[in-house]
């Protein structure tokens, strides 16, 4: 018989601890296909950061190395500089990426360091309970905005991608969402490139999912995506920001 | 033997990290170190290395933790403010049993400081290099040539116990010239690591380089077998010299710059009918306490010098547990203790003895 749909081999078997409803799961198995169709877990390594998905260590297949709180992208410089045959992605959310590790991700971008940055924006931070993040909405309520985030005095929030765009290391600075099935065909599409980029040695490639919490933003997984695209959408705009090779893959 | 060559010690300790194998070098600016990181921009290019200037110290020893997880040599350098930012990642990659160099070239301190020498971190080096419970190796050179000799056995040590070391220096001995002669033999065999991130190539299980462990049952078991080793390593790897000790009635304890000061008060003293002497520890952690040990039945009294208020001098009096009077002296602040200065402490000692 056919196999038509099976699980990623750059996927382990140990069973996911996320939420319901939550879409780390389908950006990992996203990330694992990619892995897949390139023919390359054997020579990629991931690093883990702080968050929810810090335990992704335990569901990719390639090697894996747990970062401290904001640093992944400077501990996959590291792994990089060291093997630069190898295949290097971090796997980010949004208080560790644009908050603790803005630094990091800004001067590894500006430098167009050749790894593959997956970036969950879910606007709130999902581990330590669902307090605020730096990409939380205006108003947004959340343990720590529990009036609602209010710019006078917590800030805006941070756009990643627009941000990202105007460095000259960056070679892909595209945003994406996985509410659907043609959006996240798309999010895989966005995926394989920024991994092709790698590959071919065109520097930092991110790719921004816009995600969701349904359990900290105290929605049901339906509302939830509804809430992502009335509320997330409207403020960080699908779309590719930057892109130095916009015909395709790598050869 | 190698020829002898006029080097700067903190040229000294980069040139010796290149002859030990280390390709990849992560910094961030901070005087007194400033020439180790020059040094390795220069060099590392022509050694087919990585020279990265980190955008913090931070950064930095991440990017060293990335390198050592991928199973090179790997290293950073800093002075004391900087080694404060990097107590992060100590702190990580000895919780991910990673082996990697770190060198403190010390000033003054606490804040920004000064950026004369001292030798103020030798708590911060020996007993928090970051959160939880770890120990690091720990180096104190006090010449140029040994400088380059450690660097070398810090980073056998530290692939060998599978955990970070340090180079405690400092502002004198970074910026001090001496003749040194270079190890001959640069290529020698670097251990397998096994354990790396370096891609399974379809040849085995993943590894995970992880400090991450929820299950307190397991974070415990984990730390005791680490602590285990820790035993091993006090048993088998404390270095220290003993100079006049045999006859000695005052033994001064003094490592790294403070000791060459000492060792001229010792042979002042000496020349003034005091029988002193001295105990230089090589390394800090694991502590030389046999070296202590073995003065205890014939010495009168200790005498602890340093570049701070006092903080080895505790490690002095556990050795010495109450059995003998433990003494201390010591300027700080980027200020260097004279030999005449701790003769006379020498003086009041023997006197009151």
């Amino acid at each position: 018989m056919a196999v038509v749909f099976q699980r990623p081999h750059a996927l382990t078997d140990a069973p996911f601890h996320y939420c319901p409803g939550c879409t780390h799961g389908i950006v990992h198995r996203l990330v694992a296909e990619v892995i897949d169709e390139l023919g390359i877990e054997g020579k990629t390594v991931g690093v883990a950061s702080v968050g929810c998905s810090v335990m992704s260590y335990d569901y990719f297949n390639c090697d894996m190395v747990q970062a401290p709180h904001g640093r992944a992208p400077a501990v996959a410089t590291g792994l990089k500089r060291a093997r630069p045959e190898n295949v290097v992605f971090t796997y980010q959310g949004d208080g560790d990426l644009a908050a603790i590790g803005t630094a990091e991700t800004v001067h590894a971008a500006t430098r167009g360091e050749n790894i593959t940055v997956i970036f969950i924006n879910n606007a709130i931070y999902g581990m330590t309970g669902g307090q605020m993040a730096p990409t939380s909405l205006p108003g947004q309520v959340t343990q720590t905005t529990p009036y609602g985030r209010d710019v006078k005095t917590a800030g805006y929030p941070i756009r990643v991608c627009e941000m990202l765009s105007t460095l000259d290391g960056v070679a892909l600075a595209q945003r994406v969402t996985v509410d659907c099935v043609k959006n996240v065909n798309i999010a895989k599409k966005a995926i394989r490139k920024a991994f092709e980029n790698q590959i071919a040695g065109r520097g930092y490639s991110i790719v921004e999912v816009v995600s969701t919490c349904p359990t900290n933003w105290g929605l049901t997984p339906k509302e939830a995506l509804e809430w992502l695209r009335n509320n997330m959408l409207p403020y960080y705009p699908l779309g590719v920001y930057k892109d130095v090779a916009p015909e395709g893959g790598a050869k | 033997m190698p020829e002898k060559v006029l080097m700067k010690g903190n040229e000294a300790l980069a040139e010796a990290a290149i002859q030990a194998g280390c390709r990849h070098f992560f910094g961030y600016p901070i005087t007194p170190q400033t020439e180790l990181a020059a040094y390795m921009s220069k060099r590392m290019p022509k050694v087919g290395g990585t020279y990265l200037q980190a955008e913090s110290e931070v950064a930095a020893v991440n990017m060293v933790l990335g390198a050592a997880a991928a199973g090179v040599r790997a290293m950073t350098s800093s002075s004391s403010p900087g080694i404060s930012l990097k107590t992060e990642g100590i702190s990580y990659m000895a919780g991910s049993d990673l082996p990697a160099l770190i060198i403190n070239v010390q000033r003054g301190g606490p804040g920004l400081g000064g950026i004369q020498p001292s030798q103020a971190d030798y708590w911060q080096a020996t007993r928090a290099t970051g959160h939880g419970d770890f120990q690091i190796l720990v180096f104190a050179p006090s010449t140029v040539q040994e400088m380059v000799n450690l660097v070398s056995d810090a980073f056998d040590l530290a692939d060998q116990y599978r955990m970070p070391a340090m180079i405690l220096a400092d502002g004198m001995l970074g910026q001090m010239m001496e003749p040194v002669a270079l190890p001959e033999n640069s290529g020698k065999t670097l251990p397998e690591k096994p354990w790396s991130a370096s891609g399974h190539h379809g040849e085995r299980k993943h590894n995970v380089v992880n400090s991450l462990y929820l299950t307190p049952q397991a974070l415990e078991s984990l730390i005791r077998d680490r602590f285990h080793r820790y035993e091993v390593i006090r048993e088998k790897e404390q270095r220290a010299e003993e100079y006049l000790t045999e006859d000695a009635d005052v033994v001064l304890v003094a490592y790294g710059a403070s000791s060459r000061v000492a060792r001229s008060a010792v042979e002042a003293a000496r020349e003034n009918g005091i029988k002193a002497g001295l105990i230089r520890p090589i390394t800090l952690w694991p502590y030389p306490v046999d070296a202590i040990e073995r003065a205890i039945p014939t010495v009168k009294a200790f005498l602890s010098v340093e570049m701070s208020m006092g903080q080895m001098v505790d490690d002095v009096k556990l050795a010495v547990n109450g059995r003998r009077p433990v003494y201390f002296y010591g300027r700080t602040g980027g200020m260097i203790p004279t030999p005449n200065e701790v003769l006379e402490e020498i003086r009041k000692i023997a006197g009151g003895m």
